[in-house]
């Protein structure tokens, strides 16, 4: 399969309804209300980011998205088409380890379309494109524990986009990388995201991060999570790494962190995976 | 300091040092036994030297019969582990991806597993005719729980990021056992498999000290009973390159089999 990127820039595919959603996580007297009453939908290509404190539901709602977590209330589409289990168009990428560490990069890149039967010169070949796209040309051979964290995200995401998916939903993804890294793979991840455009979930508690990448960015109050504010961002593209020294960027920096640091806000909370508790 | 100084010295100074100590062993062995030393608790009177272990070593490996005991032998471990491989990877997985098999195998198997291999030797002459199956069967029941528990240890251990991540991709449950389940237990199950080859030629030995006509445990025990003591130490040598050798096949395995790793098998 070859990724023919002006095919997937005229889609119009990717529209994510989040239609009076709440997810209880936990049994029995343990079970707690990790996301309540969540209603918004999401354009194609849009990319939106969620913002919240710790232990807010966001990861949650994520893997709600992604099909491992039910919805205990309301209802989850992507175009229209109920959200029943995980499925390869809806793409998710983990903050890390979660490469298969005895594949070799390629071999980690290419196992979506070997799930779909495709034959191995044709999957090597799609995967050595995007892992080239991503910038790990000459990595294919290697194994992940000899790529650096950075890398080893590209991978993921390069794992993920292979199989063209409707959404790409990503869970803090940078959150393990150092700030230069960091800041590095936001600029990767804006770069492949206009090559490939798809509407695109960043879930975040970096408010710089969510202001440097996003469309819009949805800021959810501490568990169970609402939405308290939903911004549309008016910076346009491509981004820049001065951006975040304008004024504009830094009063809606402000502006969040008032939002984040509400007086009655408690004590951040143990964080939630988009697999459930741990 | 110390540890700097260590570690940059030259490596054939080292295997010097490795080869030394081997010889200082049997420098010692050798005085123990000419002197016919004795500490009142423990003596070396009837302790052969070194040159006359080396003599009917030379002896038995030109005899015909060497190749008879050691074939037998290695039969006996090759059928009896051979099987403790297949159904305790069988059962590994089957308990440690569902629970309903875990409830259903798990007791009986949580009962038998205290009971050492070698308490097995009455009962399995009583139940097998021949005495050549109640030795390959002592032999699966020394490998066997070794490689079970560690296969459950593996498989239920997998990092569910992983199988998740796998299902997000379009990997069918069948996909996911061969291609998540699998290599990542792979770790745990090469433990259990070199575990278990340990414990399969300690019951072999004692299996057929007790119930052989023919193998490596039998030829050593001949030997005490008719009293050619070299034999004995000929024979425990043999066991120790045996059981070196299938540890070394083992480790050779786990690093073919799995790449991705640096040193796959403790030792």
């Amino acid at each position: 399969m070859n990724i023919r990127i002006s095919d997937v820039s005229t889609r119009s595919v990717g529209r994510i309804g989040i239609e009076r959603i709440s997810i209880s996580l936990g049994d029995g007297a343990d079970a707690f209300e990790a996301v309540r009453d969540l209603d918004f939908a999401i354009a194609p290509g849009e990319l939106v980011c969620v913002l919240g404190p710790s232990g807010c539901g966001k990861s949650t709602l994520l893997g709600a998205l992604a099909g491992h977590l039910p919805v205990t209330q309301g209802r989850l589409t992507v175009d229209d088409q109920a959200v029943l289990g995980p499925s390869p168009d809806r793409g998710i990428v983990f903050q890390q380890h979660t490469l298969f560490p005895w594949k070799r990069v390629r071999d980690n890149v290419a196992f979506g379309p070997k799930m779909r039967g495709v034959g191995r010169s044709e999957r090597y070949q799609a995967a050595d494109e995007i892992l080239r796209l991503v910038g790990l040309e000459g990595f294919e051979r290697f194994y992940p524990s000899q790529l650096s964290g950075g890398m080893q995200q590209r991978v993921e995401i390069a794992r993920v986009l292979i199989n063209r998916p409707r959404v790409l939903l990503m869970d803090e993804p940078f959150g393990a990388l150092d700030a230069q890294t960091r800041s590095m793979m936001q600029e990767v991840l804006l770069d492949i995201w206009t090559r490939i455009p798809t509407t695109t979930i960043f879930v975040t508690h970096d408010i710089e991060e969510a202001l440097f990448l996003a469309d819009r960015v949805i800021v959810m109050s501490a568990r169970p999570g609402r939405v308290i504010e939903d911004i549309r961002l008016p910076f346009g593209r491509p981004r820049r790494a001065e951006l975040v020294t304008e004024p504009d960027f830094v009063r809606l920096k402000r502006r969040i962190l008032d939002l984040l640091r509400q007086p009655d806000s408690p004590e951040p909370l143990a964080r939630l995976s988009p697999l459930g508790i741990r | 300091m110390t540890t700097t100084r260590t570690a940059v010295q030259v490596p054939w100074a080292r295997w010097l040092v490795r080869g030394f100590s081997i010889v200082a062993c049997i420098v010692l062995w050798h005085l123990a036994s000419v002197l016919h030393l004795s500490l009142g608790f423990v003596t070396f009177r009837n302790v052969p030297p070194p040159t006359e272990v080396l003599q009917s070593a030379i002896i038995l490996l030109k005899s015909p019969k060497l190749l008879a005991h050691v074939g037998s032998s290695l039969w006996r471990v090759f059928a009896g582990y051979g099987a403790a491989v297949l159904l305790g990877i069988g059962f590994g997985f089957a308990i440690g991806r569902s629970r309903a098999a875990s409830d259903l195998l798990l007791p009986p198997l949580e009962l038998l597993r205290p009971i050492p291999a070698v308490a097995w030797i009455p009962l399995s002459i009583l139940i097998f005719p021949s005495s050549e199956m109640s030795m390959i069967f002592i032999t699966f029941i020394g490998a066997l729980f070794p490689i079970i528990l560690n296969t459950v240890h593996g498989v239920a251990n997998i990092d569910r990021r992983l199988v998740a991540s796998a299902r997000s991709l379009g990997g069918t449950p069948a996909a996911i056992l061969r291609e998540i389940v699998l290599p990542g237990a792979a770790p745990s199950i090469v433990t259990g498999l070199a575990i278990g080859m340990g414990t399969s030629w300690f019951c072999l030995v004692t299996a057929e000290m007790i119930s052989g006509q023919f193998g490596i445990g039998y030829y050593t025990w001949e030997a005490y009973t008719l009293q050619n003591y070299a034999d004995i130490i000929v024979g425990m040598l043999i066991i120790g390159l045996l059981g070196m050798g299938s540890s070394w096949l083992l480790t050779t395995l786990g690093h073919y089999l799995m790449p991705w790793r640096q040193p796959a098998v403790a030792r």
